[in-house]
C-alpha cells in the first residue's frame, strides 16, 4: 500500500498532521483538551451519524493551501473533512462561541430541569456540554413539550422529553441489530423516537442505544431509580460471552452489581458494544472477571469521593517546596489541628461509603 | 445599472414570452396540439444535431440560472455532474412546489406538460441520464395524471421510451409523488424521499452532482429551469442571454398574489420594473380595491419582506427591476431577494405582525427536526410571536425574537434555517415600530390595524 497523504490542518493555532479524508473534529480529538468540539450527535463508531446537533459548529479561516478563501457559514466539524494547510478556529472564534451557545440554549428550552430524578445525571453529555457553554438563567417562557408516552418494553425506558434527536439510537439499531423497531416519527420540534406500534425493543443488541444516548433519554430500566452512578465504583470486568466481546464496565456498590455498560472511552464513547445477555443479565460479580477499576475522567462527577490513588484521581504531589523554590516556610502549620471540618482521624477516602454526618458525631461525644 | 440606460431595451424586448408564449393555444395540453404548433423540434434538434456536451455549452452560454429559488446557473451545476465509469447518472425535476406564494410550476404542468416533458427529454440526453423522475408535490394530485398522459404520449410518438430518433438514446421519465411535505423540495430531503425515506436533508458535501440519488450522480433542477431548455435551444443559448440584463438572463415566471387586482402567472422579461408589474394593467392590475401598497414579499415566503418605499425604489433611488440583481440591491438590509418567483403583495389593511407569526408558523411546522437550531429555535419563534400578536407581547420579545432568528441563520445543514430567519429578520428590520406598537397598544392591536403609517413615504437618499 502506499503511503498514506498526511494533510497538514490548524487547529486554534495548533498544528497537525492527519490522514487525508479525517474530520475536523476527529482531527481537534487527536490535539485534545478543549480543542475538541463538543459533539452531541456525532459517534465514530456509527456510520452515518452527525451533522445534527450543531454544537461541533467550527470556523474555517482557510479552506486549505490550494484555495485559502475562509468558509463563509460555521461547519459542523463532524462532517467536514480537513484539507491541506486548512486553519480552523474552535475557541479562539467569537463567532462559534456565539453559536455554540446559541445551539446550547436551544437544545435546553425544551429539555426538562429533572436532573434531580434522572439516571443520566453524572454521566449526561447535556449537563457537562450546558455546564461548559449555557447560561444559568432561561430566556424560554413557554410550556416544555411533553409526549404521549411510550413503551419500548422491559429493559429500554424512554423518556422522549429528554431527548434530544440525535438519532444515535436509530443507527445503532440499523447498524448493530438484525432489524430496527424504532425510529423517528413526526417531524419538526414535535418529532418523537418511538416505534410505530406499541413495541418492545428485544433485538439482541439493542441495549446498547442506552449508551449511545447523550441524554436521560433512553435507560437501563433494570438500574432505574437504584442508585445514582457517582455512588457506584465502575470496574473493568469480562465474561467468555458467546454473542459479544463481553468485555464490559460492571458499576458496583459494595459487592452489588448495580449495572452493567460497555466500556467508554474518553469522549465517552462505546469501546466495545455489548449484547443484552451481559448488560441486563449477568448481575452477579461471580458471572464476571474483574480486572481492576475503571479510569475515569477526573473531572467527573463519578471519580469524586473514594478512590484516591486508583481511579482516575491522584495524590497530589508535594509541590510545597516547588513553590518555595526550595526555601523553608517560616512558620507551618497543619490545618487539621485547627479546622473543625478535617478532622484528621477520619479518612474519607477509606470509607466505602459515602460519609455521613454520623461518622462526624462521634468525635464530638 | 440605471434605469435610463435600459430604457431602449425594455421597449424592443417588451412582452417577449418563451414558456408561455403557446398557453392560450386551446388543446395545447395535449400531443397532437403541441406538436403542431412546433414542440418536439427542440428535442429532434439537440438528439439528431447536437452532443450532450454542446447542449451543456449551449445552456451554459444563455446564463439561465436556477428557478427554484437560489438563482444558481443551471449549466454550471451541469457540468459539476461526477461522470464514474459505468455508474447511471440521473435527472431529477423538483415539482415539490411548496413555497407559500409560489404556483409558477403547477400552471406551467397544468397546462403545457409537453413543454417540460420535452425539456426533460433534452435535459437527460444532456447529462445521459436514462432514467429520468419527476418528483412532485404530493397536493398536485391531479397534475400526476395530466403528465403521466403526456409522457405517454411523448412515448408513443418515439419521444421517449428505447431509442428515441433512432439515436441510440434511450430515456423513461417517472413521475413520483411527495407527501406533502415542504422540506422535500430541498433537494437532498427530495432524493432521500425518492429513495423512500425520511426526507431529511443530506449533510453536504457530498453534493448530488457527486453523490445524489442512490449514491449516483444528479442533477436536481426546478421544472421552469428545465422548461426553459426548450426555447434554449431552439433559439441558441446567446440569442437567449440577450434577453433580460445582466446576470438576469431569459424571460421568469412570476406567481403574484395577495391583495392585487389580477392575480395569476405572468412571464416577465427582467428588465421589467417592480412599479409596471404592480400597477400595469399587463400585469397585476395596481392594489384591488383602491388600497395602498403597504408591502411586498418579491420571491415566495422565505425572502425578505420590503416595505413599500423599498420595493419600488432601491435605497439609492433607483428604480427597481424584476430580476435577480435589482430584488436583491442592497442586501439583506435595504433588499430582498427573486427567490422562486412567488410575489405576494400586502395592501395597507395587513398587519405585519400577524402575518410574520403566519410565515413563522409555516416553518415551524415544516422544519425536519434534524437539527437543533432549526427544529427548536422555529417553534420558539412562533410562540414569540404569537403572544405579540394577540397582545401578550413584552418590549424584550422583539430583541429575542432577533437574538433567535440569528442563532438559526446559517446554523443548520439546509436553508430551511434561513428560510424561517430571513421573513422574522426583515419583518422586524423593516417594521419594528409596527412591533412595538403591538407591545404598546395590546387591546387596541386586537381591534385595528396599524395601517399604513410611514411605510410608503419616500426614503431620502443621501447626496
Amino acid at each position: 500500500m502506499s503511503e498514506q497523504t498526511l494533510f497538514k490542518v490548524t487547529i486554534d493555532n495548533i498544528t497537525i498532521e492527519v490522514p487525508a479524508g479525517t474530520t475536523i473534529l476527529n482531527a481537534a480529538r487527536k490535539i485534545g483538551g478543549d480543542i475538541a468540539p463538543p459533539a452531541m450527535c456525532y459517534y465514530s463508531k456509527l456510520e452515518g451519524s452527525g451533522g445534527k446537533c450543531r454544537t461541533c459548529l467550527v470556523e474555517v479561516s482557510k479552506g486549505s493551501e490550494k484555495d485559502p478563501r475562509p468558509m463563509p457559514k460555521l461547519v459542523a466539524s463532524c462532517r467536514t473533512t480537513v484539507m491541506d494547510g486548512m486553519e480552523v478556529k474552535n475557541i479562539t472564534s467569537d463567532r462559534v462561541i456565539d453559536a455554540r451557545n446559541g445551539v446550547v440554549e436551544f437544545l435546553l428550552i425544551n429539555h426538562p430541569l429533572d436532573c434531580p430524578v434522572c439516571d443520566q445525571a453524572g454521566e449526561c453529555h447535556l449537563q457537562d456540554l450546558s455546564y461548559e457553554h449555557g447560561k444559568a438563567g432561561t430566556r424560554y417562557e413557554f410550556q416544555r413539550r411533553t409526549f404521549k408516552k411510550h413503551d419500548l418494553g422491559d429493559k429500554i425506558q424512554l423518556h422522549m422529553t429528554r431527548c434530544i434527536l440525535c438519532y444515535r439510537c436509530v443507527f445503532t439499531a440499523d447498524q448493530l441489530t438484525g432489524k430496527r423497531e424504532h425510529g423517528v416519527l413526526d417531524r419538526g420540534d414535535h418529532a418523537e423516537i418511538a416505534t410505530y406500534i406499541e413495541k418492545n425493543l428485544d433485538n439482541e443488541f439493542i441495549g446498547n442505544v442506552i449508551d449511545v444516548c447523550p441524554v436521560g433519554a433512553l435507560t437501563d430500566k433494570t438500574f432505574r431509580f437504584k442508585n445514582r452512578v457517582w455512588f457506584l465504583k465502575p470496574v473493568d470486568a469480562h465474561r467468555d460471552c458467546p454473542t459479544c466481546s463481553g468485555k464490559v464496565t460492571l458499576w458496583n456498590r459494595g459487592d452489588e452489581v448495580y449495572r452493567v455498560t460497555a466500556r467508554k472511552d474518553q469522549w465517552g464513547e462505546v469501546e466495545d458494544w455489548i449484547c443484552n445477555t451481559c448488560r441486563f443479565d449477568k448481575k452477579q460479580t461471580s458471572d464476571w472477571v474483574i480486572e481492576g477499576p475503571r479510569l475515569i475522567d477526573r473531572h467527573s462527577v463519578i471519580a469524586q469521593g473514594h478512590y484516591a490513588g486508583t481511579v482516575g484521581t491522584h495524590k497530589p504531589t508535594e509541590t510545597f517546596e516547588a513553590v518555595h523554590a526550595g526555601r523553608q516556610p517560616k512558620l507551618l502549620m497543619d490545618i487539621h489541628s485547627i479546622s473543625e471540618v478535617n478532622q484528621t482521624n477520619i479518612t474519607l477516602s477509606k470509607l466505602d461509603r459515602p460519609a455521613h454526618s454520623t461518622d462526624f458525631n462521634h468525635n464530638k461525644d | 445599472m440605471s434605469a435610463e440606460k435600459m430604457l431602449p431595451q425594455i421597449i424592443k424586448n417588451m412582452g417577449v414570452k418563451l414558456l408561455l408564449d403557446k398557453a392560450h393555444v386551446p388543446g395545447i395540453r395535449f400531443f397532437e396540439t403541441y406538436r403542431k404548433e412546433g414542440g418536439y423540434q427542440a428535442v429532434e434538434k439537440a438528439l439528431k444535431q447536437m452532443d450532450p456536451a454542446s447542449i451543456v455549452e449551449e445552456v451554459k452560454k444563455s446564463g439561465v440560472r436556477g428557478r427554484g429559488g437560489a438563482g444558481f446557473p443551471a449549466g454550471m451545476k451541469w457540468s459539476f455532474i461526477a461522470k464514474p465509469e459505468g455508474v447511471p447518472r440521473h435527472l431529477v425535476c423538483n415539482a415539490d412546489e411548496s413555497e407559500p406564494g409560489t404556483f409558477k410550476d403547477r400552471y406551467l404542468m397544468e397546462f403545457l406538460p409537453h413543454l417540460l416533458i420535452e425539456g426533460l427529454i433534452i435535459s437527460s440526453f444532456a447529462l445521459g441520464s436514462n432514467d429520468t423522475y419527476i418528483y412532485i408535490r404530493g397536493e398536485y394530485a391531479w397534475i400526476v395524471d395530466i403528465l403521466e398522459q403526456a409522457i405517454d404520449e411523448a412515448k408513443a410518438a418515439g419521444f421517449l421510451g428505447k431509442n428515441i430518433l433512432g439515436t441510440g438514446f434511450d430515456c423513461n421519465i417517472y413521475v413520483q409523488r411527495g407527501a406533502g411535505a415542504y422540506i422535500c423540495g430541498e433537494e437532498t430531503a427530495l432524493i432521500e424521499s425518492l429513495e423512500g425515506k425520511r426526507g431529511n436533508p443530506r449533510i453536504k458535501p457530498p453534493f448530488p452532482a457527486i453523490e445524489g440519488l442512490w449514491k449516483r450522480p444528479t442533477v436536481v433542477n426546478n421544472v421552469e429551469t428545465l422548461a426553459a431548455v426548450v426555447p434554449i435551444i431552439n433559439m441558441g443559448g446567446d440569442e437567449y442571454a440577450k434577453i433580460g440584463v445582466g446576470r438576469s438572463t431569459g424571460t421568469k415566471l412570476i406567481s403574484a398574489c395577495g391583495n392585487i387586482n389580477k392575480p395569476g402567472v405572468y412571464e416577465i422579461e427582467m428588465t421589467l420594473s417592480v412599479e409596471e408589474f404592480l400597477y400595469s394593467d399587463e400585469y397585476c392590475g395596481g392594489i384591488a380595491n383602491g388600497k395602498r401598497l403597504k408591502a411586498c414579499i418579491p420571491g415566495g415566503s422565505s425572502v425578505p419582506i420590503l416595505p413599500a418605499n423599498l420595493l419600488l425604489k432601491t435605497a439609492k433611488g433607483e428604480t427597481r427591476l424584476m430580476n435577480y440583481e435589482s430584488l436583491s440591491d442592497g442586501g439583506f438590509a435595504t433588499g430582498s431577494m427573486m427567490g422562486s418567483g412567488g410575489f405576494i403583495v400586502l395592501d395597507e389593511d395587513q398587519c405585519i405582525v400577524k402575518n410574520t407569526y403566519t410565515l413563522a408558523r409555516f416553518y415551524r411546522h415544516e422544519s425536519c427536526g434534524q437539527c437543533s437550531p432549526c427544529r427548536e429555535g422555529t417553534g420558539w419563534m412562533e410562540k414569540i410571536l404569537k403572544n405579540i400578536d394577540t397582545g401578550k407581547g413584552k418590549m424584550s420579545d422583539i430583541d429575542l425574537l432577533w437574538d433567535i432568528q440569528r442563532k438559526i441563520e446559517g446554523n443548520t445543514i439546509c436553508p430551511l434555517g434561513d428560510a424561517a430567519a430571513w421573513p422574522v429578520a426583515a419583518a422586524i428590520r423593516h417594521f419594528r415600530d409596527e412591533f412595538e406598537w403591538h407591545v404598546n397598544h395590546p387591546e387596541e392591536a386586537q381591534k385595528r390595524n396599524y395601517g399604513l403609517a410611514h411605510y410608503a413615504d419616500p426614503i431620502h437618499v443621501p447626496a
